[in-house]
């Protein structure tokens, strides 16, 4: 729904095209394109002055009229501006004292609960440690069983006292700990909003009397221009040692990742890229600029898909592309490398210039690469090599063992001779790639 | 002007209200131990929606006090106090150019004579010469459905609780179904609820929400329920599977119940930014929303999303939540609303 930075530039620039110099005066319109850009974002109002006026600052000292696309050189001040507000390096969940403790405050919904449970999950895997839940959230129907129900699923010991009082809970939590050989405690509490005094002083009980060396604020990333107040509310009220943003596997800008590291010096250590108990990663600034400006994120498409991908196999299928001899075989088995990137729609939109291509409306159904397997496997090894072969009787028979319409069997080839002829034209250089 | 002076009046009325509630206070302190509850929910519904308009108020009153002629520095500042209202930046941007126009055409100089217009515009954003409903529209029929769909913690579970307390009184024999069967937990905070404000429940952890959805239906059509609220499970609206499980609910409710789904309510939190427009399209695609229930007004966030909710997708607020309690749930009224943004300009 939003265009990106690139593409709203493009029209500025347009009109500024002949100047051989950028000026205060034609500067103005792609200055009010960046600030309409991190508006969209949900950046803050008064972050984005303060953004634009330093950008406007560096843009007219650069040489931009030298460049060979000066559309592109500023988008990379902004860019570099960006990933230098969000902070430099990354900063890794302190994990002394013994046990060690985190507590993990928010508004209402932000995703407390879920997010201890992949912090969990996350400390046993990487740091082997033993975690132990403690569910101090007495006031939402069902908050307690909701931790329980998470530690049943990670096989991780929930500590509950049921509606007691939140700081007595923590208290004996620690103890328990203790003396159980837990190292790690992360204490769930209950979501508050930042105005209400009588719940912002328990959370403040419960950090003197446990005293963790983590106290994570989780912020929705969906969150407007309200995320100061609350982020202001927590901060003042509490030492954070760290900010969550969750629900990142949205279609949010995630603005908001701008206001936290303008508003605080705390770092984000984590964002929540999936509602599965392993979608947590750790924060990345120039992929979070990259991704507030709609500029696409590549470095997490290259590291998916090396991490999925089969190298040897991929080079053969790139080679058999080249040469002009891809088959159905070579697409069956692109077809199961690509799904082991998860779900296409999230990879088209990490493609810079997905926008300008049409893709980021593009929606795939599993279901449909489910029926373009089932066809493909019910063609014979020939066939897969020679599709020129399949004709009305083949294709009935492989509709009937695909259990589809001879229609589908027919779509299916015709894509796949579309795609040869597409391919064709990228490996003669004759198409150039958008980006 | 009609819209300021009725707005005027509204504001009158409302220190009645106002009163009327201190009276109530005083007269619950006496019940002090029982009451003590009930005394707490009418304070933060106060406290709610004033702190709620605060900054805005403040903001606003302060820009006419401020300049005593309209000029660009004026409307900047404004278009900054729209923003940070989360009105949304399309929405705020085609605002301030009809305003500029009709600031040239009409030669106001005086921000006390353009008050008035800006209040005048942001209603005809909002109302757009439609006729608008904030009522259920009740299935004489057979049960009357109402489905709650919405992203990842806007509060779902907790505004049905809301809702059914309030169509309980209002007489309707409730049956709660709790179709989240994903989240952890979700079923049996439906369960509590029900408990709670006393209706009947409906639900299955770990099966297929649909089935749940079915079984529901048929034990309300059996028990005589009149009004059936369905939770449904969390979901980012770029989730294509995801979202096409609605679908099946929906046939699910268009099997058994003549009409289908009287009502479909999209729950938005009030903190949400930018991203609200997009969940409301993406929502409208797959079900046939027919109204929102704003949530979590009683902190500070203004909720102004909806203004651009409704000026680009059509969808009314129905509801608005103001806190935790059984009866933080208000009817939505766009008066009030544009009311509270700019009370201390009268």
């Amino acid at each position: 729904m939003f265009e990106s930075l690139g593409d709203r530039l493009q029209t500025a620039l347009h009109k500024i095209k002949g100047y051989g110099k950028i000026t205060e005066d034609n500067i103005s319109e792609m200055m009010r394109e960046i600030r309409l850009a991190l508006l969209e974002a949900d950046v803050n109002y008064t972050v984005v002055k303060e953004f634009t006026n330093t950008v406007k600052e560096k843009a007219l000292g650069a040489d931009v009229a030298t460049s060979i696309n000066p559309g592109d050189l500023f988008v990379k001040i902004v860019k570099d501006e960006l990933t230098e507000l969000l902070g430099g390096e990354s900063a890794p969940l302190n994990l002394t004292g013994s046990p060690a403790i985190a507590m993990l405050v928010g508004l209402q919904g932000s995703g407390k609960t879920t997010t201890i449970a992949k912090i969990g999950n996350y400390l046993r895997k990487k740091h082997s440690k033993k975690p132990l839940f403690v569910a101090c959230d007495i006031y939402r129907p069902a908050a307690i069983d909701q931790l329980i129900q998470l530690g049943k699923q990670l096989n991780m010991e929930v500590y509950s006292e049921g509606k007691n009082d939140p700081v007595e809970i923590s208290k004996n939590a620690i103890k328990y700990a203790k003396e159980n050989g837990f190292d790690y405690v992360l204490i769930d509490t209950a979501g508050r909003l930042h105005i209400d005094e009588e719940l912002m002083d328990e959370l403040k009980n419960i950090e003197e009397a446990v005293k963790p060396k983590e106290i994570l604020l989780v912020i929705d990333s969906m969150m407007g221009q309200d995320a100061i107040n609350v982020i202001t509310g927590f901060n003042d009220k509490l030492p954070l040692t760290g900010v969550v943003l969750t629900k990142l596997d949205g279609d949010t800008r995630g603005g908001v990742a701008l206001s936290v590291r303008h508003l605080t010096n705390v770092p984000i250590k984590f964002i929540g890229v999936s509602e599965k108990l392993d979608g947590l990663d750790s924060f990345d600034p120039e992929r979070m600029a990259g991704r507030i400006l709609g500029m696409g994120d590549i470095v997490s498409l290259v590291e998916k898909a090396t991490e999925a991908i089969d190298e040897k196999e991929a080079e053969k299928t790139a080679k058999r592309m080249q040469q002009g001899k891809f088959d159905l075989e070579d697409f069956l088995s692109t077809m199961k490398q690509m799904k082991k990137l998860g779900p296409l729609e999230n990879l088209l939109k990490m493609i810079p210039g997905a926008k300008k291509m049409g893709l980021t409306n593009v929606q795939i159904n599993p279901k449909d690469l489910a029926h373009v397997e089932a066809i493909i496997l019910s063609m014979t090894p020939k066939e897969r090599r020679n599709p020129e072969i399949i004709k009305a009787s083949r294709k009935t028979r492989i509709a009937t063992g695909c259990g589809l319409s001879v229609q589908e069997v027919n779509k299916l080839l015709q894509q796949f001779e579309q795609m040869k002829k597409m391919m064709k034209q990228f490996s003669n250089g004759n198409m150039k790639m958008p980006f | 002007m009609g819209l300021f002076n009725k707005i005027k009046n509204m504001f009158k009325n409302t220190t009645e209200e106002v009163e009327k509630i201190n009276i109530e206070e005083e007269v619950v302190e006496e019940n002090k131990v029982k009451e003590k509850k009930k005394k707490k929910v009418i304070k933060t519904y106060e406290k709610g929606l004033t702190k709620s308009r605060e900054g805005f108020v403040s903001k606003l009153a302060n820009l006419t006090n401020k300049y005593n002629k309209v000029t660009e520095e004026y409307f900047e500042e404004l278009e900054e106090i729209l923003i940070m209202a989360d009105i949304g930046v399309n929405t705020v941007m085609d605002f301030m150019d009809r305003l500029r126009d009709r600031v040239k055409k009409e030669d106001i100089s005086d921000p006390n004579e353009l008050k008035e217009i800006i209040v005048d515009e942001l209603f005809i954003i909002y109302v757009n010469d439609e006729v608008l409903s904030n009522r259920i529209v009740y299935n004489t029929g057979g049960p009357t459905v109402v489905l709650f769909v919405g992203v990842n913690g806007v509060g779902k579970t907790t505004t049905i609780g809301k809702i059914a307390y309030k169509l309980k009184n209002e007489g309707h024999k409730i049956l709660l179904v709790g179709a989240d069967t994903f989240r952890a937990g979700a079923v049996a905070q439906l369960d509590e609820w029900a408990k709670k404000v006393d209706v009947g429940f409906f639900g299955k952890e770990e099966s297929d929400p649909a089935s749940v959805v079915y079984d529901g239906l048929v034990k309300a059509k059996e028990d005589n329920y009149d009004v059936v609220l369905i939770d449904t499970a969390g979901r980012l609206q770029n989730k294509v599977n995801l979202m096409k499980e609605l679908e099946k609910i929906n046939k699910v409710i268009d099997t058994l119940v003549d009409g289908g789904a009287s009502e479909t309510l999209l729950v938005i939190d009030a903190t949400t930014g930018q991203n609200g427009i997009s969940q409301a399209k993406a929502f409208k695609e797959i079900t046939n929303i027919t109204g929102i229930v704003l949530t979590k007004l009683d902190g500070t966030a203004k909720g102004g999303i909806v203004l651009a909710i409704k000026d680009e997708v059509g969808i009314p607020v129905k509801y608005i939540g103001l806190g935790e309690g059984y009866d933080d749930l208000e009817v939505f009224d766009i008066e009030k609303y544009i009311y509270g943004l700019f009370k201390d300009m009268m």
